[in-house]
């Protein structure tokens, strides 16, 4: 990493991932994370130049399942972690109906 | 003052798997809430997604009939997402390497013009749930949907018109129908559409580009075709106020349809590619497709409507138009087909399928295969009318009856008395009884010229009418040429 990580880079992933984090957590975090990618950085000694990228670490491919239903959890099972629930629903702040996947 | 409209289109296609992309979850539409999930689609610590096969055959099926490069190596990527809609705030989807790509797709303009549109990728990803707020002071989440196999197709900018758009949509539905890799039932949420629309505006000289905007997740073709008119018509009033309203200083952005007051309404700043912070996804392997793999998909692939079209017009003699009605989707192309299969003769099976069966399923509105008329039926009705036995008003009666009716259509036309008069003996007294009492006419017949056909015509309504329509027409045409040619 040749440039320094900035604190407005820190906000701006805090805000995609809808954390709200205090002046102090920003510059806290702000030096973790260089300390992080300093760390990482290091892996730039090595010359990569004739080096395939790899998409997965272990040599493997092609596993699949049939497609076959398996039982899913009961409608309790599936809410009983959740910090709040409406009926059959999870219960959530109210979100802007986004959803762009 | 010249503008051009540049439209993309991004399709997602609902895959007609019988569980979920990465688990077991049974894939059911109307479900009560959060009863199809399980700790891999509820996004758990700790759970491994496994990769659904089936889906991944449809994907591969599909991306050759869009005539696409189809990977031969390709992986999984996570983008960031952090709606709750998906809980573990990232998508499964394929960033770099997609399953397929560079392909095309022809539609034929209302024009008859054929206009090729390239593909740019399809690719594999899972779907959200939903988030549901109406009225509430919270969001109610049903995550049955969560993890939903999805083809998203993706379009060069070669459409032009909103008019385009849709054609390709309806096109496209009715190729993952033929293809059997979806129901792509609109009402289900099957397909659903987001267009990427700007214009090129040259005036004095200049060139101008609108900001590109996205209208999110249009689930019909009404609604896809109005919001591609409605930002046609918005992008060109804006830049007509402010020169400056232009791509460099605007960007992208993303906008919402509202169905009620049909326009689109400004939702963000589209986030840039980097900002998804898609990166592998190391729970998943990648996935490599050989020779033998891929021809076995591509075997599996059925006639497709433009061929079978075409073989009904040539093998058929139907003329283009019934053609074109009957591979208008794969129900009725099913149907047509299966009561040739059974014995019924093609051009006869044509008339009733697009002059009754889809009268009635549009009336219903319903499919071809779901009025309650077996394909077995609709053979012996054809049947019948081929052989004379039944005429074409008696076969509309029929149809009508066998609607609820599981009998053989000859039970029916006996029990009904519809059996045309086929008896020469029978219809000779009846021609010779019109000749001896319609002297004029006979007379002009005989004569020939412009009149004769008339009268001709004449004398056959005659002998009809004292049949009541059960007289075989050609056998009687036949018996007033005999008598009366000189």
């Amino acid at each position: 990493m040749s440039a320094k990580l900035t604190e407005d880079q820190v906000r701006h992933v805090a805000r995609l991932a809808r954390l709200n984090c205090t002046d102090e957590e920003i510059a806290l975090f702000t030096s973790q994370l260089r300390a992080i990618l300093d760390y990482v950085a290091q892996l730039e000694e090595l010359d990569t130049t004739d080096v395939e990228p790899l998409a997965h670490c272990l040599p493997v491919h092609n596993v699949f399942r049939a497609d076959e239903v398996r039982e899913s959890l009961s409608n309790d099972q599936a809410l009983a972690n959740a910090p709040q629930r409406d009926g059959e629903y999870f219960a959530v702040p109210k979100v802007l109906g986004d959803t762009s996947a | 003052m010249k503008e051009e409209l540049i439209v993309g289109l991004e399709i997602h296609v609902q895959l007609a798997t019988k569980t979920k992309m990465f688990c077991g979850c049974k894939l059911a539409f109307g479900d009560p809430p959060n009863s199809n999930v399980c700790p891999v689609c509820l996004g758990m610590p700790g759970v491994l997604p496994v990769m659904n096969r089936q889906a991944y055959e449809y994907a591969v099926r599909a991306g050759l009939a869009l005539n696409c490069q189809i990977a031969r190596f390709t992986k999984w990527d996570r983008k960031g997402y952090y709606y709750p809609d998906l809980p573990k705030n990232y998508q499964i989807s394929q960033y770099d390497l997609p399953m397929s790509h560079d392909g095309f797709l022809d539609i034929e303009l209302d024009d008859k013009r054929t206009k090729t549109i390239r593909i740019l990728r399809a690719h594999l990803e899972e779907d959200a749930g939903k988030n549901l707020h109406e009225g509430l002071d919270h969001s109610r989440v049903d995550l049955n949907r969560t993890g939903t196999p999805l083809l998203e197709i993706v379009t060069q900018p070669d459409l032009s018109s909103a008019e385009e758009c849709r054609i390709l949509a309806m096109e496209l539905q009715k190729l993952m129908q033929f293809l059997g890799v979806s129901e792509a039932n609109m009402q289900k949420g099957h397909m659903r559409f987001e267009p990427n629309i700007n214009l090129k505006i040259t005036e004095d000289g200049r060139e101008y580009r609108t900001p590109i905007c996205e209208v999110k997740n249009l689930n019909s073709f009404r609604a896809l075709e109005r919001a591609v008119a409605y930002e046609e018509w918005r992008q060109l009033e804006e830049w007509k106020n402010n020169h400056d309203y232009t791509l460099d200083n605007y960007g992208k952005q993303n906008r919402g349809w509202d169905d009620d007051k049909e326009e689109t309404v400004f939702q963000r700043e589209k986030e840039e590619a980097h900002d998804y912070r898609y990166f592998p996804e190391p729970d998943l392997v990648p996935v490599e497709i050989d020779d033998a793999w891929l021809d076995r998909i591509k075997s599996e692939i059925p006639e497709l409507p433009g061929v079978m079209k075409k073989r009904f017009t040539e093998e058929y003699g139907l003329n283009d138009y019934d053609a074109a009605v009957l591979t208008g989707d794969r129900a009725t192309a099913d149907f047509f087909n299966q009561a040739v299969q059974a014995g019924g003769p093609a051009k006869r099976v044509a008339n009733i399928v697009t002059q009754f069966g889809l009268k009635t399923a549009n009336e219903q509105d319903r499919r071809m295969d779901e009025i309650g008329v077996s394909t077995e039926q609709v053979a012996q009705l054809a049947q019948l009318v081929e052989n004379g036995l039944i005429n074409a008003s008696a076969a509309a009666t029929i149809f009508e009856i066998i609607l609820d009716d599981e009998r053989h259509p000859e039970t029916i036309a006996r029990e009904n008395n519809l059996i045309q008069q086929s008896d020469t003996g029978a219809l000779e007294a009846m021609v010779d009884e019109v000749i001896a009492t319609n002297i004029q006419a006979v007379q002009d017949f005989q004569t020939g010229g412009k009149k004769s056909g008339k009268a001709r015509g004449f004398l056959l309504g005659q002998v009809m009418q004292k049949s009541k329509g059960k007289a075989n027409p050609k056998i009687v045409g036949e018996l007033i040429d005999k008598k009366l040619k000189k």
